[in-house]
């Protein structure tokens, strides 16, 4: 059934989990389908030895692209007018994310949305907000 | 970054759509999307960023036949071996990498939702920059670039701002 702005209120909100264990595999999966190689996400030795990190870590864009699911599996497909966020803090192997969406603003079919997710720590890795036209 | 040529294929938007663990069917495959609600396949939101697949400079993808930064034989191919944060940017830049530059924000607007069969150019244009000190990480280098996304009809179909970070020293945890 098609999410119409009526059928939300302010306050309304989603929590959906991202991953209970984010693996290497994954960030590697990620380096390849977007292109972003940087080895401070794929390659431990030289994130550790060079870049002084204490291993690899995920890439911001992964936490945004995963983050966006809980935004388009509410309002439904192509309908996000805007998506964006700040990278709070990194985002590790082994981390389990939960993402939170929360409605914030209703201007007739417009939605707009505050969205974080969060570590097993309960720290903020990503925060942002998104707009979606409904109906 | 300015890319003439992105073609948006069903196979790389599967393949996106795996590796940020997203399993919607408008994502999977023209049959797949089909049964759908939308009908037809598109990009997830992020998807724009994979652009740098198409971009001939990209920094952060090893050039066939050049030094990459990333360890082989020794931690990095770096030629000084030294190539902690800002220390040796000049051989770094050489051999690929972004000087120690993060990803600290990313914006984007939909004009329309892109899918298989859109053939976008991508020019980048550059915005503010700013410092900052932080406890964390010493101080930081701002800087925004704003990225139009067009399609094969010259439309703009995505705008996207994204803000780096240098920082002095590696992030604090």
């Amino acid at each position: 059934m098609t999410l119409t702005a009526s059928d939300l209120a302010v306050g309304d909100t989603k929590t959906e989990v991202l991953t209970e264990d984010l693996t290497r595999t994954q960030i590697v999966q990620y380096a390849g389908a977007s292109g972003d190689y940087n080895p401070l996400h794929t390659d431990d030795l030289f994130t550790r030895e060079v870049a002084g990190y204490p291993g690899v870590f995920a890439h911001g864009m992964l936490t945004m692209g995963m983050t966006g699911r809980i935004l388009t599996d509410w309002v439904g497909d192509g309908r996000l007018t805007r998506y964006g966020v700040r990278f709070v803090s990194q985002v590790w192997p082994g981390d389990r994310l939960t993402a939170t969406a929360t409605v914030t603003a209703i201007d007739g079919d417009t939605v707009e949305f505050d969205v974080v997710t969060v570590n097993q720590h309960d720290a903020p890795v990503v925060t942002g907000t998104a707009a979606a036209r409904l109906g | 970054m300015a890319v003439d040529r992105f073609p948006v294929e069903a196979s790389h938007i599967m393949m996106f759509a795996r590796s940020i663990g997203d399993s919607n069917p408008v994502y999977a495959s023209e049959p797949e999307a089909a049964g759908t609600e939308l009908g037809r396949m598109i990009a997830p939101p992020t998807f724009a960023q994979a652009s740098a697949q198409f971009d001939p400079d990209y920094p952060l993808r090893p050039k066939i036949g050049r030094p990459w930064f990333g360890s082989g034989a020794t931690p990095t191919g770096a030629v000084s071996g030294s190539a902690g944060s800002g220390s040796s940017d000049d051989t770094r830049a050489e051999a690929g990498g972004n000087k120690g530059v993060l990803h600290a924000e990313q914006h984007f607007e939909y004009h329309r939702h892109i899918g298989p069969g859109d053939v976008l150019t991508a020019t980048t244009r550059p915005g503010d920059s700013w410092e900052k000190q932080s406890k964390r990480a010493g101080t930081l280098k701002f800087t925004e670039s704003i990225t139009e996304y067009r399609d094969q009809h010259g439309e703009l179909v995505i705008t996207a701002r994204g803000i780096g970070v240098q920082t002095e020293r590696p992030v604090e945890n």
